[in-house]
């Protein structure tokens, strides 16, 4: 019944400009228009719980290319490769070239087309090496390597293709100064519909 | 209790069919005959208005004739699994056909302990269990849902397949009704902060899908869905919660929702850098490439059919655009010289997929059958040369040119599209 009431009342105010509700998408059907809440819905309907600080920083670990949310530690090229070593290779080969699946290493410039999409020369951002491997490997045991860890491993990776010198130490600081050859190869998506194919 | 009479299945029906039975004295009761007879399914040689059917059930089974399946190429951990086009019929994918594409297994997730976590330039940070979320209002749309790799099969000039089906080519594509909570609620219910433009979108499986969604698209017509064709949504599409963001690329409607937070900037994770980004010609490559643009593909007749003789056949197949609704279909027999519009088969809704047919008289010699599908903004689904010249012919991803079928003069279908470039 309160579903059929929202339902009417929607339909009937749903050309009335409301300056606090997101703007209606052009592409919705009149019978869709139903979806956007009508202007009897509360400011806030007040569902769910309050988020405690603790909460959010438990899930809160990505990284921004800026280095925001990189945690404290470091790691070292010689530590990295110990990681690597036990963690990595069987995937990515013992140089990071060999797989069987993606292949890591490569600074082989592209003037029109990249060879592979490695860390040397497509990867934009050395931050979002720490933000996927924190979280998503190795791939049986995701989320198991340490911050110190981590920071080693991808030190080692970065360092394999050249990007970082033997004594390179990965950290909160040092990792988002890394200069990435493929920083500048991005452009935004340009396609916008209509008769033009891009 | 039903009374005697209304039963369909009366006690002087049983003792007639399982009279065989009965003589052999091994049924004693009416809940014998029931059990006995429940097990018997008529064998095609019976005459169906001769035996009684069977009973009632708690779920349904698909006719043992018609059995669909996805494409399953190589199960691993990051992988893919493929709708079976040709085999369906209106523009809604059965749930349990509907494709898959995981990056790390698809998690097992107890509805009861799974919440939503939402922050960032928000003025109140929530958590919302999936209780909370059903209590919103709620909403129902049918959209289509595609990988943005779909079709890349036949883009490259060397490997252009000829014995392809639709599935194998295409069907990283579905469409269901999707039933949630839009997702401008939520955020208006945390309150977003000025000068807040993107949000991360995460998921709780073991890659921790991640992608930035710009806000004004989190704002729009995006919403969170728990419901799939008027069921909890299947644990391969994201149960018990996903991001759906109509007409974009399917890896962005990140699966298993979990957490969004919301940003001023994007966070450059993995799928959104070394991924899902397009190489194009110059040394550049195309990021945050969400839209789906219009596309079609006839999946009847395809490979592997052979049209048995010539005459009439209705040509039939999907059009759909992530760009808003699809106005026209155009159809050709003639590999591309001429053009016909084709019959659009009702509702045509906004960024689903919209059935298409052609009647054809086929005069028995090699024709080349495609289509191409008009959107509402004026586009129009290009031809692969077009593609070609528009990206280059090394480019990923977004493969949405025209789709070829040869009909040889056997009747035989293969995929044709080699034949033209």
């Amino acid at each position: 019944m309160k579903k059929l009431s929202v339902l009417v009342v929607s339909l009937l105010f749903s050309g009335c400009d409301q300056a606090d509700l997101p703007p209606t998408t052009s592409d919705l059907l009149p019978t869709e228009v139903a979806d956007r809440l009508p202007p009897l819905a509360p400011r806030t309907f007040g569902f769910g719980r309050e988020a405690t600080d603790e909460r959010i920083a438990l899930w809160d670990i990505d990284v921004k290319p800026d280095g925001e949310g990189l945690p404290s530690g470091s790691g070292t090229v010689a530590q990295g490769k110990l990681v690597y070593e036990t963690q990595c290779i069987a995937c990515h080969g013992a140089t990071g070239t060999e797989g069987p699946f993606d292949r890591l290493v490569g600074t082989e410039p592209w003037e029109e087309w990249p060879s592979a999409r490695v860390v040397g020369a497509y990867w934009p951002y050395a931050t979002t090496l720490f933000d996927y491997i924190v979280k998503a490997m190795p791939q049986l045991t995701p989320g198991t390597l340490t911050a110190d860890q981590t920071y080693a491993v991808i030190a080692y990776v970065l360092n394999m293709n050249g990007l970082v010198a033997d004594d390179a130490v990965m950290d909160a600081t040092t990792l988002p100064a890394v200069e990435m050859p493929g920083r500048n190869r991005f452009v935004p998506d340009d396609r916008r519909g209509g008769a033009e194919v891009r | 209790m039903a009374k005697k009479s209304s039963s369909p299945l009366s006690r002087r029906a049983w003792i007639t069919t399982a009279s065989g039975v009965v003589a052999a004295g091994l049924i004693k009761t009416q809940a014998d005959a029931v059990k006995i007879v429940a097990q018997e399914v008529p064998t095609p040689a019976q005459d169906p208005t001769k035996v009684p059917g069977r009973l009632t059930s708690e779920l349904g089974q698909r006719a043992p004739a018609e059995q669909p399946r996805r494409l399953v190429r190589s199960p691993n951990l990051s992988s893919s699994s493929r709708t079976p086009l040709q085999d369906l019929y209106g523009i809604i994918t059965p749930a349990d056909l509907h494709f898959e594409r995981h990056h790390a297994g698809i998690p097992n997730i107890i509805q009861e302990e799974h919440e939503l976590l939402i922050h960032g330039m928000v003025e109140r940070p929530m958590v919302f269990s999936m209780a909370d979320l059903k209590r919103y209002p709620q909403t129902s749309r049918i959209r289509f849902l595609e990988c943005s790799g779909n079709g890349g099969g036949a883009y490259n000039r060397d490997r252009m397949p000829t014995e392809v089906t639709p599935q194998a080519l295409d069907g990283l594509l579905s469409t269901s009704e999707w039933t949630g909570v839009v997702l401008s609620t939520l955020l208006r219910e945390v309150g977003v902060r000025n000068g807040a433009s993107w949000i991360l979108a995460e998921g709780s499986d073991a890659a921790v899908m991640s992608r930035s969604v710009p806000l004004e698209k989190a704002m729009g017509d995006a919403m969170l869905a728990y419901g799939q064709n008027g069921e909890a949504i299947r644990p391969e599409q994201g149960y018990p919660l996903r991001l759906l963001l109509p007409g974009w690329e399917g890896n962005a409607q990140v699966k298993w929702l979990r957490r969004i937070e919301v940003t001023d900037r994007p966070t450059m994770t993995r799928e959104e850098t070394s991924k899902y980004t397009d190489p194009l010609k110059g040394g550049r490559a195309r990021q945050f490439s969400f839209v789906m643009d219009a596309k079609s593909i006839i999946t009847f007749p395809s490979f592997p059919y052979q049209l048995p003789d010539r005459g009439w056949w209705e040509i039939q197949g999907l059009a759909w655009s992530g760009r808003g609704k699809i106005v026209r279909v155009d159809v050709s027999t003639d590999g591309g010289s001429s053009w016909t519009p084709a019959e659009l088969q009702g509702p045509i809704l906004s960024k689903s997929t919209v059935r298409f047919r052609h009647l054809w008289d086929w005069d028995g010699r090699e024709s080349h059958i495609l289509s191409r599908a008009v959107d509402e903004t004026g586009y129009v689904q290009p031809t692969i040369h077009q593609l070609w010249e528009a990206r280059g012919e090394r480019t990923s991803y977004h493969h949405n040119h025209q789709r070829v079928w040869k009909v040889a003069s056997d009747g035989g279908v293969t995929f044709g599209l080699g034949d033209l470039v």
